[in-house]
């Protein structure tokens, strides 16, 4: 299976990334390189291989259900890129 | 006096007889960050002032009777990526160059409950995608014991600043192998934890399942010191192991008679640099002369890592990374269009090549239509080659081998081609993958420039990988080798 510079702009559109004309062109390339190395891994069968999940084999990590305090807001607005009234301002959404 | 030549102990010994200030550990520090940072460019930010206040409070607590914490007033550099309340975190990013974090992650903490004085943030790949530190986005660091070469990555600064004699410590954060490696490119000890040993909360996220902080220091007793100090278990990391932990300083007798080593072939088989086998097999000898035996054994799906790696660390990479958009921190765009405009302009103009290269990836392998054929089946292959380990481990104590195939490489000369450059990885990503606790300890020179061995654990024993690490470096010299800067 082999990537195309469309499939490599619809991935992009997922990801939320604006590539240039001259990146398309290079991370098709790349991408296919790596994927066309990671089909090695279909050398192996794996029917009857169950996928690791966590590597320690921990599960159902729970707290209790209790409200804790939450971070005050000047820690919240420290790193916000623009703030009005104790909110973090972005665009408009709706017209 | 100089960071380079004290352990720990000998350090602590002199502050109790006065011989020695918090202060004048301090002030050497940043004496020789002065001396040799221009060629070396381990760190990124520098926090004297702070530093400095600190070993001031220090000293004073030393005329008292108060009782020290276990890293008492040893100067310490900390990757980049680990979060420090009101020390700017960047991750090498230019999407995070104005982070100021409003909290310390765990590790952080526990330095700072063991009274160690940060020193400042130490240079790394970009979000720790990279095996060379030429992915920062700030500037390259360069391996102290030649600057045309790279110290390894991505947690590159902070093995160069030990080898340059920067910082007496430093901690690096482990997702394929990036302590691991620029340890033995820099010639300094480097440990990965077992995965869930240390807190991951305060780490940037690259790979969830994969990333572990640990230590990196000159030699293995120091390590194991910097490891009891910030290993246990953290309710804020729902990954984080509640195992009891040892005394890794106790572990330390140079007692190995009867050790049982397993050395995969794949290890020193193709691809394996014949000066680096040379080294590694040398120091085989040494620990036979210790008592231990050694066999050959195999890790049959050794081959399939590099692959299954990329495909995992990429697809996690991708969803961690989602959070990045401009909105509560790091670089918003200039004059978006609307939401979206601003999430995709943000996030093109902040992230560099590499990163986008493995969100592009990932992406990919985590789409519909994709995600049996790639992400699930290295799932799989991942629980094979965790198997190898297992029936390694039911014969042997530790495995053994060469920590990266070759030695460091020169800076540009893989940028253009990233699969190569992930193979320098191939003998670190499967103990990864595996969770498995590993250490590298320098065991010689090729051409003038460091050779690591790689030592390996079952899961949680970390106090037998430092125990061999241990009677390894009493009975050689390689540690004591340093750079001419």
């Amino acid at each position: 299976m082999s990537i195309t510079v469309k499939d490599v702009e619809h991935v992009a559109k997922l990801a939320r990334l604006a590539l240039s004309d001259a990146e398309k062109e290079q991370f098709t390339g790349q991408l296919n390189a790596i994927l066309k190395y990671a089909e090695k891994l279909n050398e192996l069968n794996t029917d009857e291989v169950e996928p690791t999940t966590h590597v320690l084999q921990i599960r159902n990590v729970m707290r209790e259900d209790e409200t804790r305090p939450s971070l005050p807001i000047e820690k919240v607005l420290r790193n916000a890129p623009d703030e009005e009234d104790d909110q973090i301002r972005v665009p408009a959404v709706l017209e | 006096m100089s960071l380079f030549d004290l352990r720990l102990q000998e350090i602590h010994n002199k502050l109790s007889a006065k011989e020695l200030s918090v202060t004048d550990l301090v002030s050497e520090a940043y004496g020789r960050i002065a001396k040799t940072e221009d060629q070396v460019k381990a760190y990124l930010t520098l926090d004297e002032e702070r530093a400095r206040a600190h070993a001031k409070l220090l000293d004073e607590q030393l005329m008292t009777d108060a009782p020290r914490g276990l890293l008492f007033g040893l100067p310490a550099g900390i990757k980049d990526n680990i979060v420090t309340e009101g020390l700017r975190t960047t991750c090498a990013s230019q999407f995070l160059s104005n982070y100021d974090p409003i909290y310390d992650a765990t590790v952080v903490q526990k330095l700072k409950k063991a009274q160690s004085v940060t020193l400042g943030k130490l240079n790394m790949d970009e979000f720790a995608m990279g095996g060379s530190n030429e992915n920062s986005s700030f500037y390259p660091t360069r391996n102290p014991w030649n600057l045309e070469y790279v110290p390894g990555g991505s947690s590159g600064g902070s093995a160069a600043a030990v080898a340059a004699g920067e910082a007496y410590f430093t901690l690096g954060s482990d997702t394929g192998g990036s302590i691991r490696q620029p340890a033995s490119y820099c010639g300094v000890v480097g440990l990965k934890p077992t995965y869930g040993l240390v807190s991951r909360f305060g780490l940037v996220a690259f790979a969830s399942s994969l990333d572990q902080i640990g230590p990196i220091t000159k030699n293995v007793e120091d390590s194991a010191y910097v490891l009891q100090a910030i290993a246990g278990y953290d309710n804020m990391d729902s990954t984080s192991a509640n195992v009891e932990i040892p005394d890794y300083i106790s572990a330390l007798n140079g007692d190995i008679k009867g050790l049982r080593i397993g050395v995969p072939k794949e290890y020193l088989g193709q691809g394996i640099d014949p000066k680096v086998k040379e080294s590694v097999l040398a120091a085989l000898k040494v620990l036979e002369s210790l008592g231990a035996t050694w066999d050959e054994v195999s890790l049959p799906h050794t081959d399939y890592a590099v692959a299954t790696y990329y495909l995992l660390a990429s697809s996690e990479a991708s969803s961690n990374l989602a959070r990045f958009d401009g909105v509560r921190y790091g670089v918003r765009a200039e004059n978006p269009d609307n939401l979206i405009d601003m999430y995709v302009k943000s996030r093109s103009q902040g992230f560099g090549d590499e990163v986008k290269r493995r969100i592009m990836l990932g992406t990919y392998a985590l789409s519909s239509g994709y995600y049996d054929a790639y992400y699930l089946k290295a799932q799989k292959v991942r629980t094979l080659i965790k198997q190898d380990f297992d029936q390694v481990f039911a014969n042997y104590d530790v495995i053994i081998g060469p920590t990266a195939p070759t030695t460091a490489f020169p800076i540009g000369s893989q940028v253009d081609d990233p699969l190569t450059m992930y193979l320098n990885d191939i003998v670190t990503i499967p103990v990864s993958l595996a969770g498995v606790p590993a250490i590298s300890v320098p065991c010689g020179l090729a051409d003038g420039l460091p050779v690591g061995l790689q030592i390996i654990g079952k899961a949680f024993d970390e106090a037998t990988v430092l125990r061999v690490a241990h009677a390894y470096e009493q009975n050689t010299e390689h540690h004591k080798l340093r750079p001419q800067l």
